[in-house]
C-alpha cells in the first residue's frame, strides 16, 4: 500500500547502506530529485542498475556512495560522456567502482524477468559481441524445442527501485505517460519503490484505460515534487533543460569544480528547489 | 549539378546517408549523423518511412532533430510510443526492422564496431559509453549502414573490443555464428561509400565525395584500402537535398538554444 511522504522521508524508510537500487527514466523522467535527497543522506556501498546511467549517477560516483554499477550506455545523452563515472573507472576516483556490463537489449529482459518473478531472462542477443567475454554474468542456454542458442542473463531484482511519474491520485496510484522507459519493469521487479510525482490528483477516473499505471499496492512510497525530473523533463509539464546537460559536461570535467557544485546545489538544498528550476521550462 | 557549391563534407555524408534509405524503410535510428540522415530523408524523396528510435517511438516525424533519443517531440509526433522492453523484444529481435543505423568510435575493414573501450576493457586508456543498443542492432536488423568521418584513430586495422558484430574475420563469419541477418552493408564516410565485398566482405571504395582523391581515402583510413574497379563519384547535393539539411539544423538549433542536435 502507498504511503505519502516526504522525500527525506521515503528515502531514509526505503533505501539502506549497501542496497542494491535502480533510478530508471529513458532520458524523460529521470528521478534528479530523489537521487539528490539520497547524496545528502549519505547512503554509501550502493550497487546501480540503470540502463543509462547519466547525470545522477555521474554526481553519486562522484560523492563515493557506489561501488558497482550495472548498465549498457554510459554517457550524458546529446552531449558525450560521463566524466566522474570516467574518473572513477579509469583512476578510481574518489573510490574504485566495479562494473557489470550489459547491452539495452540484456537489461530490458532482465527487468521484465524481474517483474515476471523469473530468475533470469532469455532473448537473442550478444551474437559475435564482445561483451561476453569479459561479462561472466552472460550465459547462453539452448532452447528445448529448436536447438537455437540463446544468451540468458540474470533477473534484475533490486532492493528498491525510484522513479519519477506525472500523477499519483489519492489512493496511490501512480501514471506514468510519454517515454514509459523500463520504469514500470523496474517497480515491479523490486522489493520497494520511492515515487517522486508533479502532483497528486484525486482520483484517475477521467484518464484513458490503456495509460500505464501502477496500481497503488505495487508502490512503496510516494513523495510529491514538483519539478522532481529537472534536468531531465516530464512530458505534458515541462521541457527538458538541454544547457543543463551542457553545462555538467564543463562541471564534471574538473573534480574540485564537481565537488563546490554539489555542495552549492544539492547538500545545501532541499527537493523544493526543483519547482523553481523548471520555471520557464513549461511545455 | 548544384549551385549551392561550397557543401561540406559533412553535409555530403548526411546526403549521402539519406539517399541510402527509401520509403518502405523500417529504421532503428541512432543520434548525430544517422538521426540527421533519416530525418532528410523523410523530408525529401521517402515522406513515409519509418523511423523508430531506441527509446520506445516507432514512426516518429520531429520537426527538429532530438539531442537525445529521448526527446519529447519523439513521442510527441510518433504512431505510438511503447516501453523500451517491448521495442527491444518485439520490434528489433522480432525481426521488423530493415536498417539499423550505426556510428563507430573504432570500425575494422569487416564493419566490426566499437563503442566501448579504448584499450583493454579491464584497465581502459580510455572508457567510452558503451553499446546501449548496438549489439542487438547489429545482429537482429535486416542490414546495418555505418557512417563516420574517417580518420586513422577510428579506421584502423584491429578493434580493440567487438562492441557490435560485423562480418567477425569476413567471409561467411556472421552464418557460421548463426546470425541470419545481413549486417553491415554500407558504409558512408565524409569522403567516400564503401560496400563489402560479395565473397571477402571487406569494405571497399565504391564512390567518392566530388574533390576526394585515393590518397586522401588512405591516409585518413588505418588499413590498405581496395577501391573498386568500377569507381564512381558521388553525385553532389543537390539544391534540395542541401536546404533541407540546413533548415533542419537551423531549427534544430534554434530549438535547442544555440546547441545542434547532431
Amino acid at each position: 500500500m502507498a504511503k505519502f511522504q516526504s522525500l527525506k522521508e521515503a528515502v531514509a524508510e526505503n533505501l539502506r547502506e549497501g542496497d542494491t537500487v535502480a533510478f530508471e527514466g529513458f532520458t524523460h523522467l529521470i528521478p534528479h530529485a530523489a537521487a539528490h535527497e539520497v547524496i545528502r543522506q549519505g547512503i554509501r556501498d550502493l550497487t546501480v542498475i540503470r540502463m543509462t546511467p547519466d547525470i545522477v549517477y555521474d554526481q553519486m560516483i562522484g560523492m563515493g556512495l557506489v561501488k558497482k554499477v550495472i548498465f549498457s550506455y554510459a554517457g550524458n545523452p546529446g552531449v558525450g560522456l560521463l566524466r566522474r563515472m570516467r574518473d572513477a573507472i579509469e583512476n578510481a576516483w574518489p573510490r574504485a567502482i566495479e562494473t557489470v556490463e550489459h547491452s539495452h537489449a540484456a537489461m530490458a529482459n532482465a527487468y521484465e524477468a524481474g517483474a515476471a518473478g523469473l530468475p533470469c531472462a532469455v532473448f537473442r542477443g550478444y551474437r559475435g559481441a564482445g561483451l561476453k567475454e569479459v561479462n561472466p554474468a552472460i550465459k547462453s542456454i539452448v532452447c528445448p524445442f529448436t536447438g537455437e542458442e540463446l544468451a540468458a542473463v540474470p533477473a534484475h531484482r533490486p532492493d528498491v527501485a525510484v522513479i519519477h511519474a506525472q500523477k499519483a491520485s489519492r489512493r496511490g496510484d501512480v501514471l506514468v505517460e510519454g517515454i514509459i522507459g523500463v520504469q514500470k519493469e523496474a517497480v515491479l521487479a523490486a522489493k520497494r519503490s520511492v515515487v517522486t510525482v508533479e502532483e497528486i490528483v484525486e482520483d484517475f477516473d477521467d484518464l484513458h484505460p490503456n495509460l500505464c499505471v501502477l496500481p497503488h499496492w505495487t508502490v512503496t512510497s510516494i513523495a510529491q515534487v514538483p519539478g522532481g525530473a529537472h534536468p531531465s523533463y516530464t512530458h505534458g509539464y515541462y521541457d527538458r533543460d538541454n544547457a543543463a546537460y551542457l553545462e555538467w559536461d564543463k562541471i564534471s570535467a574538473d573534480r574540485d569544480l564537481f565537488t563546490a557544485w554539489m555542495k552549492e546545489n544539492v547538500l545545501d538544498q532541499g527537493p523544493e528547489v526543483f519547482a523553481q528550476r523548471v520555471k520557464g521550462l513549461q511545455a | 549539378m548544384t549551385s549551392l557549391s561550397d557543401f561540406t563534407p559533412n553535409e555530403m555524408m548526411t546526403i549521402a546517408a539519406a539517399r541510402a534509405l527509401s520509403n518502405d524503410d523500417v529504421c532503428f535510428v541512432g543520434i548525430g549523423a544517422p538521426s540527421a540522415a533519416c530525418n532528410v530523408a523523410r523530408l525529401t524523396h521517402a515522406p513515409d518511412i519509418t523511423l523508430i528510435y531506441e527509446s520506445g517511438t516507432i514512426g516518429t516525424a520531429p520537426n527538429v532533430l532530438p539531442l537525445s533519443i529521448g526527446d519529447g517531440e519523439l513521442c510527441e509526433t510518433a504512431v505510438t510510443t511503447v516501453s523500451v522492453p517491448e521495442m527491444f523484444r518485439y520490434w528489433l529481435q522480432g525481426g521488423r526492422i530493415s536498417i539499423g543505423f550505426l556510428g563507430a568510435a573504432q570500425l575494422d575493414r569487416f564493419g566490426n564496431i566499437n563503442t566501448t573501450v579504448i584499450g583493454d576493457y579491464h584497465k581502459p586508456k580510455v572508457r567510452l559509453p558503451g553499446g546501449g543498443g548496438a549489439p542487438e542492432i547489429a545482429s537482429s536488423c535486416k542490414e546495418v549502414f555505418i557512417t563516420m568521418k574517417q580518420a586513422t584513430r577510428g579506421m584502423v586495422d584491429k578493434i580493440d573490443f567487438y562492441t557490435s558484430f560485423g562480418h567477425g574475420d569476413g567471409g561467411n563469419h556472421r552464418e557460421r555464428l548463426g546470425i541470419t541477418t545481413k549486417g553491415p552493408t554500407l558504409l558512408i564516410t565524409d569522403l567516400a561509400i564503401w560496400k563489402p565485398d560479395p565473397e571477402t566482405k571487406e569494405f571497399t571504395v565504391v564512390s567518392m565525395h566530388r574533390g576526394v582523391t585515393r590518397d586522401m581515402v588512405q591516409e585518413t583510413c588505418g588499413w590498405t584500402v581496395r577501391f573498386s574497379e568500377r569507381l564512381e563519384e558521388t553525385p553532389p547535393p543537390t539544391d534540395l537535398e542541401l536546404t533541407t539539411l540546413r533548415e533542419l539544423q537551423a531549427r534544430t538549433e534554434k530549438a535547442h538554444g544555440g546547441k545542434k542536435g547532431t
